[in-house]
């Protein structure tokens, strides 16, 4: 049954071709707007993992009210004792101290005087370690434009436009003027040891990565940092298994009242994407729907057309016995078939730019020069499990729902009338 | 009855006379506070959500524009040294051995973690070149009778844009301060605890200056030393003497 439909379909093109096109546009666009919008998420989540919050971060109570400013006033103090600790309780994962300080960098003349400053957003990381991921974390190999990555104490990576504005290389000596842990003003001489892009304009715009050591020592925060973060050891965020870290964790403090005592957080709260993340996942669903709804009502149109086309047929074989219900169901298998094909077509065809554009991206940067959301400005695609299977979901449901509005025509066919329509 | 009239008139003429205007108190408490030079030490004790700290500093003042500051204690801060000269302010850390302009939004950070700023310390000390003042009401304070005057900023490019400050009736000090914002909001208040004379002027020995918008109990600040009208020599007040 199935060959003999299928054949019916190969040998009568004009029975295939149309709807079969119109699935493989729709679902081509499907796939890729899909895989767009995964790639546009899995940008989302991994920028902000890495450069602000881990996939999940422990902080002070008091620091986590006020996280957005980083005030390190409010740091975690004995931060070995709780990394020990938590590397203990929950091995899955990757533990890191950051600090995370403003200030003025001012760069000076022959004389030491001030030749000129720019205000700073910095980042101390452990870049020293052996078992450190930061670098990789940070891109920061890739990312280098001169220079190296800093070897020794007092070594600064400073973001590549803010080192031109400042008319600074590699070799130059920049004070860092910030304040300590505990408000005083603090001036720490650095040598900077490369300049790197980051991609995300609100760190190209003023950034420096420092060893964490050299910062602790500067602002006077002896084993103490403003953050500690943690990352899956794959480095994907799976969000019920931090969500679940957090709340173990956040449990064993519950009833402390110190202001002062440690919380977690998981980075949908923690980077404000929870919300993002959600409407992301409802656009998918959206734009799915509306395929599904502007194909459907174009199969249904070609279905219709198909219908008066081969009214002679349907007559005929009404006249011979066949049970309308039967035709009906035989139409909805073509239309499954051509749903499959379409879809396999549509996937493959949709696929293709997805992957192009997780290989190379689509470089956007110009958009996000005044933006401070933790974005790369080269967006890329994001080709899943999901993406092979996505585009079969609106290119079988259209065609499957198209013909059966189309197709009930033939119920409303009159035996008593067929010999004088096929007479005519 | 008529020279009962007399004398009345005579009495209510005698207490219009009595009563200084605003403008001529805020010109009292100006002269009362800015003097020639002046060599003080002082401690600030800083109290934060962690805990309390003391810096102790030596400031060599000249006129009401420029000064130098060396911060004896602690140990951290030894040697840390600030010139300011008219609206320029240096600072020099002996560390690294650079000396540095503060502008922009650095003079907005606190002093040394103080709920003092930079930019509170670049303020003409001046009031009647800043402010057009008004007496809004007479209260006690410190069990002293005061003047309650509200002075609104004669410029826009000031750091509050109005006050309210009790004077002591008869010291010509100002005893309590409130600092707002223009939007009306409170930022600042200053509570004077202690006053003595040294050479004619009533100076203020110890006070809490708060910043409302901060956590923590504030910075009280304690004059241990102070000697007016001192010769300073020139080469104090000058870059050179940042690194000396």
């Amino acid at each position: 049954m199935l060959k003999f439909l299928f054949k019916g379909l190969v040998r009568d093109r004009s029975r295939s071709l149309f709807p079969i096109l119109t699935v493989f546009i729709g679902v081509a666009l499907t796939v890729f707007l899909y895989s767009y919008l995964n790639g546009f998420v899995s940008d989302m989540i991994k920028s902000s993992a890495h450069y602000n919050s881990g996939h999940v971060r422990i902080m002070t109570k008091a620091y986590s009210q006020e996280s957005n400013q980083s005030p390190n006033d409010l740091a975690i103090i004995g931060i070995d004792p709780l990394i020990q600790n938590v590397e203990k309780s929950y091995p899955d994962m990757i533990w890191t101290p950051r600090i995370k300080f403003g200030g003025l960098i001012d760069i000076p003349d022959r004389n030491g005087e001030t030749r000129i400053q720019g205000p700073v957003s910095g980042m101390a990381v452990d870049l020293f370690s052996k078992e450190s991921r930061e670098r990789k974390f940070l891109n920061l190999d890739e990312s280098l434009v001169k220079g190296r990555i800093p070897e020794k104490p007092n070594e600064i990576l400073i973001a590549d436009d803010f080192a031109r504005r400042l008319k600074v290389a590699p070799g130059d000596t920049a004070t860092l003027l910030s304040s300590t842990m505990y408000g005083s003003m603090v001036m720490t001489n650095f040598v900077i040891a490369g300049t790197i892009r980051f991609g995300i304009a609100a760190l190209d715009r003023g950034a420096i990565i420092t060893d964490i050591s050299d910062i602790q020592k500067s602002l006077d925060m002896n084993n103490a940092a403003g953050e500690i973060l943690g990352f899956f050891k794959d480095d994907n965020f799976d969000s019920k298994k931090a969500y679940r870290i957090r709340d173990s964790f956040n449990e064993k403090y519950k009833n402390s009242e110190d202001e002062f005592a440690p919380i977690m957080g998981a980075l949908p709260e923690e980077s404000g994407l929870s919300d993002y993340m959600g409407l992301i996942d409802i656009a998918s669903f959206v734009i799915i729907g509306i395929f599904i709804f502007a194909m459907a009502i174009v199969l249904w149109n070609a279905g219709l057309m198909g219908s008066l086309r081969r009214y002679g047929e349907m007559g005929v074989r009404l006249a011979v016995g066949e049970e309308k219900g039967h035709i009906y169901r035989t139409l909805i298998l073509e239309s499954i078939m051509i749903g499959i094909v379409g879809s396999f077509l549509g996937t493959l065809f949709g696929l293709i730019p997805s992957y192009l554009m997780e290989i190379y991206g689509l470089d956007l940067s110009f958009l996000f020069e005044k933006s401070s959301v933790m974005i790369t400005g080269v967006l890329h695609a994001d080709v899943t499990y999901e993406t092979y299977l996505i585009g079969f979901i609106p290119g079988i449901l259209a065609t499957v729902l198209g013909t059966s509005i189309a197709g009930i025509g033939i119920y409303k066919r009159e035996t008593a009338q067929l010999f004088k329509e096929l007479e005519a | 009855m008529k020279k009962l009239i007399f004398i009345m008139v005579i009495l209510f003429a005698g207490a219009l006379i009595a009563q200084p205007s605003a403008d001529e108190i805020i010109k009292k408490v100006d002269a009362n506070t800015v003097t020639d030079s002046q060599i003080a030490i002082s401690k600030m004790i800083i109290k934060g959500r962690r805990g309390s700290r003391t810096v102790e500093a030596k400031t060599w003042q000249r006129g009401s524009n420029d000064s130098f500051t060396e911060y004896l204690a602690p140990a951290r801060e030894k040697g840390t040294k600030m010139l300011k000269l008219g609206d320029q302010l240096w600072t020099y850390s002996p560390s690294t051995d650079r000396t540095i302009l503060i502008s922009g939004h650095m003079l907005r950070q606190s002093v040394m973690g103080s709920d003092l700023s930079y930019e509170d310390m670049m303020e003409d000390p001046l009031l009647q070149n800043m402010y057009n003042s008004k007496i809004i009401g007479e209260e006690k304070i410190l069990d002293r009778p005061v003047w309650a005057i509200e002075l609104t900023s004669k410029k826009d490019d000031i750091s509050y844009d109005r006050r309210k400050v009790w004077v002591d009736k008869d010291r010509y000090i100002i005893l309590k301060e409130e600092l707002y914002a223009k939007s009306g909001k409170l930022l600042k208040t200053i509570d004077i605890h202690e006053i003595k004379k040294f050479d004619g002027r009533w100076v203020a020995t110890s006070l809490t200056y708060k910043d409302v918008l901060k956590d923590g109990d504030g910075t009280q600040m304690q004059l241990d030393e102070i000697k007016l009208n001192q010769r300073i020599p020139d080469y104090i007040l000058s870059k050179a003497s940042l690194r000396r």
